[in-house]
């Protein structure tokens, strides 16, 4: 009754430019997950992925991306992918990953930016789904951080266990560190479970 | 060898956020390990990661972040009630925080009651 109830009263108040945020820590997927809906339902990708940490270190948007339920309603809002929050930046990690020194220091710096404008971003999102690695452990001080200040602004959020594809995944691990949200299995990459994310999407926007 | 500072909640009480923030980057800089008695409210937390990511250097790698609050692992019935209660009268001092520059800290290991700090062999420069 009261999921029903703050669904109504968002829908009653529906902003126009509804922006969804996608946060999570690096490397979680959230720039695949962003690809997968853009793919879907605009038929083209977003950004660029790669296995090394710190791929996307600038904020990315898509406007105007309408999805629709299985029962025909319409979702329409602006998609921001964001780089992924971390405590530490270390070059020597894209070093150790057989980067020129140079062009490590590069990204390591563009990575402490990218981190400072997800941030920044953060109290400017009208939702956000918090992308989590499932074959890695929830309990990261990042993760709670991202969380505690999502709530502490009435923000609404889900979380996206991504990766369910891989066998390390862990779902209940996941779902025991938050048990207060809804969390969805998916594998963006793959596009597992997507029906059920998009319509945890609708939920979340309270359209 | 590896510095912990323990740090009474006291120790950061009448201090602004960004001042609780300067002392807690400062100490972690300074390659100590703080062990704090409660822990910051999420905007600062959130404000801290900012800040370490200001001053990553070639020196400063940033840090290694870490609490453990009872009050996170219950939900629901009558213990969440009584930890509501206990944060009413305590505000952020429950909990234990833990705050380590990435030059010490290899890695924070959540389990999820319980904290594992794995520390990383300090290489000083030899003064010239």
């Amino acid at each position: 009754m009261l999921r029903f109830l703050k669904r109504w009263f968002r829908r009653l108040f529906a902003k126009q430019d509804v922006k969804l945020g996608l946060y999570g820590p690096p490397n979680s997927g959230k720039t695949t997950l962003a690809n997968r809906i853009c793919k879907d339902w605009l038929g083209e990708e977003l950004g660029k992925v790669s296995k090394m940490a710190h791929e996307t270190r600038e904020i990315q948007m898509k406007e105007s991306v309408t999805i629709k339920s299985k029962d025909g309603r319409e979702l329409q809002f602006n998609l921001v992918d964001t780089p992924g929050i971390a405590t530490k930046v270390d070059y020597e990690e894209f070093l150790k990953a057989g980067m020129p020194e140079k062009k490590a220091k590069k990204r390591a710096k563009e990575a402490t930016k990218g981190v400072i404008d997800s941030i920044k971003w953060l109290d400017d999102m009208d939702a956000v789904v918090v992308v989590l690695d499932a074959t890695t452990d929830p309990y990261s001080q990042v993760n709670i951080t991202i969380i505690g200040n999502l709530q502490a602004r009435e923000i609404p959020v889900t979380i996206a266990a991504n990766k369910v594809d891989l066998r390390k995944a862990n779902m209940k691990k996941i779902q025991a560190a938050f048990p207060q949200y809804n969390i969805v299995g998916i594998s963006a990459k793959y596009g597992k479970n997507i029906n059920n994310f998009y319509e945890e999407v609708f939920d979340l926007i309270g359209a | 060898m590896v510095t912990f500072h323990v740090m009474g909640y006291h120790e950061i009480e009448k201090l602004s956020s960004l001042g609780r923030i300067r002392k807690l980057l400062n100490l972690a800089k300074d390659n100590k390990i703080i062990l704090l008695q409660g822990r910051l409210r999420p905007d600062e937390e959130k404000e801290l990661i900012k800040a370490t990511m200001e001053e990553i250097n070639k020196e400063f790698k940033g840090i290694e972040l870490a609490v453990i609050d009872p009050r996170d692992r219950v939900k629901d019935g009558l213990q969440k009630f009584k930890y509501d209660m206990m944060g009413l009268v305590l505000g952020m001092q429950t909990g234990i925080t833990i705050i380590g520059s990435a030059n010490v800290v290899k890695k924070i290991k959540r389990d999820p009651s319980k904290i594992e700090l794995l520390t990383k062999d300090v290489k000083k420069k030899k003064k010239k």
